[in-house]
C-alpha cells in the first residue's frame, strides 16, 4: 500500500465508479526530533487508516513513547510532516491536536489528581452557563453518562480522582479521551495498570470505537495484545522504524524478531531502521 | 456532619477561632468580645484578607509570592504621591473624582507589578521564589525612591473612608439593607443550586440540612451586622453630625451606631469575588488542574503560562488595593507600609488550610486564616504582650496549625 497516492487521490467520493483506496487519516512522515543531540525518532513515517488499529512496537526508549508525543501535540517535531485526512496539519500544541480530532490516553493518564472526574473529562473543554460560569451539573451529568457506558459500577463522582482505583482512574482518562468525538484516538499503555477483567473491558472498547470508523494508534509492550486488538504493527527501535507489517502477514515470533534483533521478516515492509541482512 | 457536606476543617477553624476569641476575652476580662474591639479588627483584618484571596490561588499553583508587602509598599506610596501632589495640580484639592482616580491607579499599577513577575515565572521559567523575593527587594527599594524616602500625607477625604474609621463606616441603616441583601442572595443562590441538582436527579442535602445551613449563615451575616451596629462612634464627633444637620443635641447622649466598615465591605466583596472565581469559573478550574498536575493541565490543552502570569497579575492587583486601604487607614503614605506583609498573607492562607505542596485550598479559608492570625495579634496587644513576645506565638501558632492541618490529612488517607 501507498499512502502518498492516497493522499494525492482528490476524487470526490464516489465517483469513476472504482472504489477509490481510501484515504489515510493520519501520516506521520519522515518525523524527527532530537533532544540534546540524542536522536530519540529519526526518519520515522506511519499512517492510519479510519477503522483501522496500528499497534507501535518498541523496548522501551526505542522512540514510540516521544514519537506519538509529537502526533499529541506535547513536542514538535524538527523535521518531517503531519497530514490529517491527507491535509498538512500544523500541531504546535495538545490544544492543535485537539482541533484535529486526536485525542490520547498517556501512560501516565495525566489527571489532575485533585479535582474530580467530571472536572478532568472537562479540563480545557469546560461546559459554561450564559454568564460564563462553569456549568457543573451539566458537566456532571454528561460524566455520568460517559461513565455508564464505560465503567457501569462507578459511583464515586464527588471526590477527587486522586481517591480512584487505578481501574477507574483509567476510565477517568478513558472518557475523558472519547467523550469529544475523537478521531484519531492515541492510547499509550493503556492496560499497563490494569487488572485482567479490566484489560479485557479495555479490549472490547478499541472494538467497539474501531467500529465507529475511529482510527487508534496503540502503544504496547504485549504482543499478545496487540495480535488480538492490532490490524497493523509498526516496530522501532533505536528511534528508527524497523517496519511495518498487517498482523495477519507476520508471526509473534517475527515481531519479537523486530523488535528485539531489528530484523525485518518477509511479510513485512522494512523501514529504515531495519537491520541489513546477510 | 456528614449530611451537611461542609468541610470538617472549615469548622474546625470556626472553633479554633471562637476558641481564640473567648480565651482573650476571659484573659483581658472582657475586653475582647466587645462590638468596638470586633470592629476594630475587622477593619485591621481587611487589608491581609483581601491578599490572602489571591495568595491562595498563587500557592495553589505551586508558586509563591514574597513581593506582595513590597508591592503594598510601592504602591502605596504612589497612589499617595498622585493624590497629595499630583492630582490636586490637575484637578484641585479634594476633588470627587481623586479617590477614584487613586483607587484605580493602585490597582493598575499593582496589577501591572504582578503581571511582569507572573511573565517571568510562567515565560522564561524563573522560579517563583526568586523572581518575587528580587521583587521583594526591588519594589521596597522603589517605594523609598519615590520620595526619596519622605512620608506623603493627607490623603484625599473620599479616599479615606476606604481606610475605615468614622467616615469609612456605612451607618446603621445601610448595614441592615446589605445584611438583608446578603441574606436573600444566600437564600437564592442556595435554592436555585438545590434545584438545578434535582433537575439532573442527582443527589442533594436532605431538607432539614439545607435549611440550617441557610439559617445559620443568615445568622453569622445579621450578627456581624447587629455587632457592628452597636459600636456607637464618639459622643463629640456624634454631636458634631447631630448639629451640622440640625437636630437638638439630647442629655443623655445620642446612639449613632458605626455600622459595617468600608474597608471590611470591600474585603468581603473580594472574598465573594474571588470564591466565584476559584470555583465557578474556567479560569479556577485550569488554576486547580495546574496545582493539582501541571502537566496534565498542559496537554489537556490548558494554557498553562498565560494563567500563572495571570494568577500574579491578579496578586499584584490585590496587592495594589489593600495598598489604598492601608495607605486610606494610616491617612499617610510611608516606604515602609506592608513590611512583612508577605509572611502575614502566607501564614493566612496556609493556616486557611491552603497546601503548599499546591492543588489545595479556598478563599474562605484564607480568609478565617486572616482572621485568626489578626485575632491573635489584637488579642495579645489588648493583653498588653510585648512586640517580640507577639511574634514569637504568631510564629508558633503559624507551624502549630500547618502541623495540624497535615496530621489531619494523613489521617485521612
Amino acid at each position: 500500500m501507498t499512502p502518498r497516492q492516497a493522499s494525492d487521490d482528490r476524487r470526490p467520493e464516489g465517483a469513476g465508479g472504482l472504489n477509490p483506496p481510501p484515504k489515510p487519516l493520519v501520516e506521520m512522515r519522515d518525523i524527527s526530533i532530537a533532544f540534546g543531540g540524542i536522536k530519540a525518532v529519526d526518519g520515522v513515517s506511519v499512517d492510519l487508516m479510519p477503522g483501522e488499529v496500528v499497534a507501535l512496537l518498541g523496548h522501551n526508549g526505542a522512540g514510540k513513547s516521544t514519537l506519538i508525543k509529537i502526533l499529541s501535540g506535547a513536542y514538535r517535531a524538527d523535521a518531517g510532516e503531519i497530514l490529517v485526512e491527507g491535509q498538512p496539519a500544523e500541531i504546535h500544541s495538545p490544544r492543535d491536536a485537539k482541533r484535529y480530532g486526536i485525542e490520547t490516553i498517556y501512560q501516565t493518564l495525566a489527571l489532575a489528581d485533585n479535582v474530580d472526574a467530571a472536572a478532568n473529562i472537562f479540563l480545557g473543554r469546560e461546559i459554561t452557563t450564559r454568564w460564563g460560569m462553569l456549568d457543573d451539573a451539566t458537566m456532571e451529568s454528561e460524566t455520568r453518562k460517559v461513565m455508564a457506558r464505560l465503567n457501569p459500577n462507578f459511583r464515586r463522582f464527588k471526590e477527587p480522582v486522586r481517591a480512584l482505583s487505578g481501574g477507574q482512574r483509567q476510565s477517568v482518562a478513558i472518557a475523558r479521551a472519547i467523550h469529544f468525538n475523537a478521531r484519531i484516538l492515541i492510547m499509550d499503555e493503556p492496560t499497563a495498570a490494569l487488572g485482567p477483567a479490566e484489560t479485557a473491558q479495555v479490549g472490547e472498547l478499541v472494538l467497539q470505537l474501531k467500529a465507529q470508523g475511529i482510527g487508534i494508534f496503540l502503544i504496547s509492550h504485549d504482543i499478545h495484545d496487540v495480535f488480538e486488538l492490532a490490524d497493523r504493527v509498526s516496530v522501532m527501535k533505536n528511534g528508527r522504524l524497523v517496519g511495518s507489517a498487517r498482523t495477519a502477514d507476520v508471526t509473534k515470533d517475527e515481531v519479537l524478531g523486530m523488535i528485539i534483533l531489528g530484523k525485518c521478516p518477509e511479510g513485512a515492509i522494512p523501514g529504515p531502521g531495519a537491520m541489513v541482512t546477510g | 456532619m456528614r449530611q451537611l457536606e461542609i468541610d470538617p476543617r472549615l469548622v474546625g477553624m470556626l472553633a479554633a477561632l471562637a476558641v481564640i476569641w473567648v480565651g482573650f476575652d476571659l484573659l483581658s476580662g472582657g475586653a475582647f468580645l466587645t462590638p468596638r474591639n470586633l470592629w476594630n479588627l475587622s477593619v485591621q483584618t481587611a487589608s491581609i484578607g483581601i491578599m490572602a484571596c489571591g495568595m491562595v490561588l498563587v500557592i495553589v499553583t505551586r508558586n509563591i509570592d514574597l513581593s506582595v508587602g513590597a508591592i503594598l509598599g510601592f504602591v502605596g506610596m504612589v497612589v499617595g504621591v498622585a493624590q497629595a501632589r499630583w492630582l490636586p495640580e490637575v484637578l484641585g484639592l479634594e476633588h470627587p473624582a481623586t479617590a477614584f482616580i487613586a483607587v484605580a491607579l493602585g490597582i493598575g499599577v499593582g496589577g501591572l507589578i504582578g503581571l511582569l513577575q507572573g511573565g517571568l515565572i510562567a515565560y522564561l521559567g524563573i522560579p517563583s521564589f526568586i523572581v518575587t523575593l528580587g521583587g521583594l527587594l526591588v519594589w521596597r527599594g522603589s517605594a523609598w525612591w519615590v520620595t526619596q524616602g519622605q512620608t506623603v500625607a493627607p490623603m484625599d477625604g473620599r479616599f479615606r473612608m476606604l481606610g475605615g474609621g468614622i467616615q469609612g463606616a456605612i451607618g446603621a441603616n445601610a448595614s441592615w439593607i446589605l445584611g438583608a441583601l446578603a441574606c436573600i442572595a444566600i437564600i437564592a443562590g442556595m435554592a436555585m443550586l438545590r434545584r438545578r441538582r434535582l433537575a439532573f436527579g442527582f443527589p442533594v442535602r436532605p431538607g432539614w440540612a439545607e435549611g440550617l445551613l441557610m439559617g445559620l449563615s443568615c445568622m453569622a451575616v445579621l450578627g456581624a451586622v447587629a455587632v457592628a451596629n452597636a459600636y456607637p462612634i464618639p459622643a463629640g464627633v456624634a454631636r458634631r453630625m447631630a448639629e451640622a444637620q440640625g437636630i437638638p443635641w439630647p442629655e443623655e447622649g445620642l446612639f449613632i451606631a458605626h455600622g459595617l466598615a468600608l474597608p471590611v465591605i470591600v474585603a468581603l466583596g473580594v472574598g465573594i469575588a474571588m470564591t466565584v472565581l476559584a470555583t465557578r469559573t474556567r479560569f479556577g478550574r485550569y488554576v486547580f488542574a495546574i496545582g493539582g498536575n501541571p502537566e496534565a493541565a498542559e496537554l489537556s490543552g490548558v494554557n498553562t503560562r498565560r494563567t500563572l502570569m495571570l494568577v500574579f497579575g491578579l496578586m499584584g492587583a490585590l496587592a495594589g488595593l489593600s495598598a489604598c486601604i492601608a495607605t486610606a487607614r494610616l491617612n499617610a503614605a510611608t516606604n515602609a507600609a506592608g513590611t512583612l506583609d508577605e509572611l502575614y498573607v502566607i501564614a493566612a492562607a496556609v493556616i486557611g488550610g491552603t497546601s503548599l505542596a499546591g492543588g489545595l485550598g479556598s478563599v474562605a479559608g484564607a480568609m478565617l486564616g486572616a482572621l485568626v492570625m489578626q485575632s491573635l495579634q489584637s488579642g495579645m496587644v489588648l493583653l498588653g504582650v510585648d512586640t517580640p513576645l507577639q511574634n514569637i506565638v504568631v510564629g508558633l501558632v503559624l507551624v502549630f496549625a500547618v502541623w495540624l492541618d497535615g496530621a489531619w490529612r494523613r489521617r485521612l488517607k
